[in-house]
């Protein structure tokens, strides 16, 4: 018999674990301060060729010439791979089934749509070999002028916004509401184009056999990227083996395969060796991704007690010329604050850049800026502290919606966040506060949240006649501590220490964990993890309880409980039995279990599922010359149950770190006339250095949520974002009376 | 990458002959070289490698000045206890600029080589025009993305802007460079664009930075170095300000004062105007900010950069105040 857990369903042994909630360190930390963690680069198979590759000069147009004969002849330089020799591809790179499917350059025609597209690829003995054979094309164009900014091309409204959201949306009569007001504001904001920049860069090595493909690179989604590359190549996915044990980051990039990494696959095919190529920093600017820039405006009404009557929310955003995706800003609006009437819009121009991808909180992270900072804007405009005008309007079910939230914490969020912060006593006013060098001392706090999203995964189990575990699915670790949470959640599955289970992910040929992306791998690898190890013991169980040799003879499959490596009875745990002993009765060598992760569709209709937080921000001025520190970050989040505090509290920080970047540093400077970004390396593309954050604090609030799935997972991987960007902006306000209306905060905007 | 030879120079006699080579270049800590040669601006055939020549790395101080050797590391000069007393603004230049894995790296007679971060300089593939890279063939950052660019200095041909932060102390202190023999104020080392912005430096072939010289003075003494920026560390100077003050007995009249600007121009700047105009005169909030003012006297933007303008005599004002308040 097996036991069939509802996704719901809290199976009998899980409260009695140990490792989930121990603030464990990472299990790969040894490996990555060592060196010894093989990331995909570090990995050099016999034979293995290095390809570069030549990228456009231009933003748009076509390639004329380039000059083959001397690439190929500069030493150690083995062939050079142009849309006139590529090999072919079964699929169309421009083809699209599905949403999730992004258009590829693969060297289909000489087209150029953007800077830093793919134009050729050289293979060489050396990568210095290969970089010099890059240069040596000098490529001639035939140019096309650039589309460029937020009013380079003419606007239209897409067919849908983030993955198939609707662009228009709308609930109540925004109009009635603000004709209504007492007080109205309106604001326009503006956020830059920003790139993912993980400090790994794409990466690739390749090597065929046959109609195999073995492949070392960073994967956030292992079963699509296997899938992707099948589709494009015409073979079976079993025979594409990725493996992607460690990521340097991804925050999206690495989410969907990207062109250059499919030219590394197409170039050990075209000269039959296995291949690395690596892309440079500044190539990453183009071919992987970005978050779009956006124009949001909103518009706000409030009543005489600052009840808001009204939000409207439209956000102009930019997406490429041959592919979709629409960065869903103003989606924000919809679930944070109580009001009868939202409305929310997005338009689009088509800029010849590379095509805007996922970024950390898409969506989330560049409306949440300029939502907070409206809503700072608003409680301002009704001489109220943004923090009560925030509970005055806080959202006791979805507002677009008006489901229930399935858990909403926010309020404890707010409180504590709040009383570590010291926020009472703020002066409402701006300007009022200095510190003991004259610097303009500014509070500001901004809410967070993002939605508990999953998607479906699979994990197997074993357990082994010694009593050890086993536990594999193809889950990926970014950074963000994944190989430690899902080894805790499979040592609580199987009722194992964490020592005794042998954990493997990262790889392509274990059960689907389906995708690290909108913070739900966690939840959704980890139900698979955790019902796998569920299944394995209720097997285990089903052999004790059902022989009547076993202690727990007769005890039935929810009698007992497992822990240590033992099967207790629940009504009497001094009768039990190890499970090396249940195993060896049974005569079996092992047994195993197959676990899946998904949402819940019951659930799913019935709730709104949220993570929320709240953040607060010092920021100092200084009051001539316009530099800005943020001096204290205090946040609060409440995202269900928590696997290893240590690793969401890192999370966190992680997230409030971006913040502080989206609000003060990331911008990618354009060449209005090229289309070429301008800063496209690591000293001028900023993020914050350590000296930028002094001091960041994260409270984990307490927060028990029976729907989201059994074991109460939301996500933290995203939220931090939200909610620090716009605290960080609304502390500037608050120093200097100068309101942020575009991102990142510039010392000229406060030079006065 | 294209290939070059290696010399590893047996003394800085032999390292400057080598240097003389056609396409040979000087190698010390390499933090620019490698970094040039990377995005194709430099193209060496041969590098000389002068890192391990004995002697030039001293830092020798007594009550004349400072002798800095040319390879002596930036953050070794910035941690030393004589800079820090006699020479703080030298100090605070060094650690203020670039990080410490750079300042551990980098000589500081190559730091007064450094280039501009210009990015239409620094990206030959993309922007063929660069009349700092090849005489004559124009200037792409006019016209382009020019937040950093300089506002003063600047000519037709050229606004890049110099990035250093220690070259700007050193023109403040009045410092000279040691090409061997020969004694040049680094005021004069570096050059204005004019219409040979490819000509950076008043260095002839065949010679090579020995050592930097600074004289003490009771104005180096009570130097600062400040530095204003859009993060708080590992960036370029949206303006800086080198000062030194030495105030008559009555602790309220200037006897001497010397700033340089940063951040701002296409060369370490001497504001001597506002120096001139602050001598003899009681040291004052008021005419301290008046005087400020002079320091970007025929300063043009282009565009972006406008706001350098604004903020550099602000960030004179304020480090002349701030010498003024310590006793």
């Amino acid at each position: 018999m097996t036991l069939e857990l509802g996704l719901n369903q809290q199976p009998a042994h899980t409260r009695q674990g140990s490792s989930i909630g121990q603030p464990l360190t990472r299990r790969d930390g040894f490996l990555k301060v060592t060196g010894t963690a093989r990331y995909a680069a570090d990995n050099h198979p016999p034979g293995m060729l290095y390809a570069v590759l030549a990228v456009s000069s231009i933003a748009r147009g076509r390639v004329v010439s380039l000059d083959i004969e001397a690439a190929k002849a500069h030493s150690g330089v083995v062939e050079v791979m142009t849309p006139l020799n590529r090999p072919a591809l079964a699929t169309d790179p421009d083809a699209k089934d599905h949403p999730f499917m992004f258009r590829l350059d693969l060297l289909q025609n000489d087209g150029v749509r953007y800077p830093n597209q793919s134009i050729a690829v050289v293979i060489a003995e050396t990568l210095e070999a290969a970089t010099e054979g890059a240069a040596l094309l000098s490529p001639r164009y035939e140019t096309e002028p650039a589309r460029v900014g937020l009013d380079g091309a003419e606007s239209f409204v897409p067919r849908g916004v983030g993955v198939g959201n609707p662009a228009v949306q709308q609930m109540g009569d925004v109009e009635a509401g603000l004709e209504s007001a007492r007080t109205r504001i309106e604001a326009t904001y503006e956020t830059p184009a920003q790139y993912h920049n993980a400090m790994e860069p794409h990466a690739i090595v390749a090597a065929w056999d046959g109609d195999r493909l073995s492949i070392d690179t960073p994967s956030q989604g292992l079963a699509m990227a296997q899938g992707r590359i099948a589709g494009l190549f015409g073979i079976a996915p079993q025979n594409v083996h990725i493996r992607s044990p460690f990521l340097g980051g991804g925050f999206g990039s690495k989410g969907m395969i990207s062109g250059p990494q499919v030219l590394g696959i197409l170039a050990a095919k075209l000269v039959g060796r296995p291949v690395k190529l690596v892309l440079r920093r500044e190539q990453m600017f183009g071919p992987v991704g970005h978050r779009a820039p956006t124009r949001q405006t909103l518009r706000m009404g409030m009543d005489g007690e600052g009840r808001l009557t009204a939000i409207s929310h439209h956000a102009r955003t930019t997406s490429s010329t041959f592919d979709d995706f629409f960065e869903p800003a103003a989606d924000a609006s919809h679930t944070l604050y109580a009001s009868p009437a939202i409305a929310t819009s997005h338009d689009a121009v088509r800029l010849d850049t590379g095509t805007p991808l996922f970024m950390r909180a898409p969506g989330e992270a560049t409306g949440s800026i300029a939502l907070e900072s409206a809503i700072d804007e608003a409680a301002h405009a009704c001489g109220m502290d943004p923090l009560e005008f925030r509970l005055r309007n806080y959202a006791e079910v979805e507002p677009m919606t008006g489901k229930p939230f399935s858990s909403k914490a926010l309020r404890e969020c707010y409180e504590q966040a709040a009383e570590a912060f010291g926020w009472a006593g703020r002066p409402l006013e701006p300007r009022r506060m200095r510190d003991a060098d004259g610097y303009l001392t500014g509070w500001g706090m901004g809410t967070a949240t993002f939605p508990a999203i999953m998607f479906q995964a699979e994990a197997r189990a074993v357990l082994r006649a010694d009593g050890s575990g086993l536990m594999e699915t193809g889950a990926q670790d970014m950074g963000q501590g994944a190989w430690t949470a899902f080894a805790q959640i499979a040592a609580d599955g199987l009722g194992l220490d964490i020592d005794q289970i042998d954990f493997r992910a990262g790889s392509s040929d274990l059960p689907n964990a389906g995708i690290a992306g909108g913070s739900g791998h966690t939840a959704t690898a980890g139900m698979a993890i955790h019902n796998a190890g569920a299944a394995v013991i209720a097997r285990l169980a089903d052999l004790a309880t059902r022989n009547e040799a076993s202690p727990l003879f007769g005890a039935g499959n929810e009698g007992v409980l497992a822990r240590g490596g033992r099967l207790y009875r629940r009504d009497d745990e001094s009768r039990g039995e190890s499970y090396t002993e249940i195993l060896a009765r049974a005569g079996l060598a092992e047994i195993e279990g197959h676990g899946k992760g998904a949402p819940d569709p019951t659930s799913q209709e019935a709730y709104a599922k949220h993570a929320h937080g709240a953040v607060f921000a010092e920021v100092k001025v200084d009051p001539d010359l316009g530099q800005i520190r943020v001096t204290r970050l205090v946040g609060a989040f409440a995202a269900g149950r928590v696997i290893n505090p240590r690793l969401v509290r890192s999370q966190y920080y992680g997230g409030m770190i971006w913040g502080v970047s989206f609000a003060l540093h990331e911008e990618a400077v354009t060449d209005r006339r090229s289309g070429r970004i301008q800063n496209a390396n690591l000293a001028e593309y900023h993020v914050p250095v350590n000296a930028d954050v002094p001091s960041v604090e994260a409270l984990l609030v307490h927060e028990d949520d029976p729907h989201v799935n059994a074991l109460g997972i939301k996500g933290v991987g995203e939220i931090g974002i939200t909610g620090t960007a716009g605290a960080v902006a609304n502390a500037v306000w608050h120093a200097t009376g100068v309101r942020p209306r575009r991102f990142p905060i510039r010392i000229e905007d406060l030079l006065g | 990458m294209r290939d070059f030879s290696y010399l590893r120079a047996t003394s800085a006699d032999a390292a400057r002959q080598a240097a003389t080579l056609p396409g040979a270049m000087l190698l010390a800590g390499g933090t620019t070289l490698i970094d040039l040669a990377k995005c194709g601006v430099a193209e060496p055939d041969m590098l000389v490698d002068i890192t391990h020549l004995r002697g030039l790395d001293r830092i020798e101080i007594d009550e004349r000045g400072a002798i800095l050797g040319a390879l002596a590391r930036m953050g070794h000069v910035a941690d030393h206890d004589d800079i820090k007393s006699r020479f703080p603004a030298i100090s605070e230049a060094l650690w203020q600029a670039a990080s410490a894995q750079i300042r551990n790296m980098a000589t500081i007679g190559g730091n007064l080589m450094q280039r501009t971060r210009c990015p239409y300089f620094r990206d030959p593939s993309n922007f063929a025009a660069c009349n700092k890279r090849v005489s004559g063939s124009g200037c792409s950052a006019i016209g382009g993305v020019t937040r950093g660019h300089a506002v003063l200095g600047t000519s037709e041909a050229c606004i890049a802007m110099y990035p250093g932060d220690l070259a700007t102390a050193l023109v403040a202190l009045d410092a000279t460079v040691h090409l061997g023999d020969r004694r040049i104020l680094v005021d004069d080392f570096f050059l204005l664009p004019g219409t040979t912005p490819d000509k950076e430096h008043a260095i002839e072939p065949g010679e090579m930075i020995t050592a930097i010289e600074i004289p003490s003075s009771a104005a180096a003494r009570r130097s600062t170095y400040l530095k204003i920026r859009d993060r708080q560390s590992y960036e370029f100077a949206a303006a800086s300000a080198a000062v030194g003050l030495e105030l008559e007995s009555d602790g309220r009249t200037i006897r001497d004062l010397r700033v340089a600007l940063g951040g701002v121009a296409t060369k370490p700047w001497r504001a001597h105007a506002v120096e001139a105009a602050l001598k003899g005169k009681v040291l004052e909030p008021n005419a301290v900010r008046t005087a400020s003012l002079l320091a970007v006297e025929g300063a043009v933007d282009h565009g972006a950069n406008r706001y350098k303008i604004e903020l550099a005599p602000r960030v004179v004002a304020r480090a002349i105040l701030k010498m003024g308040e310590t006793a």
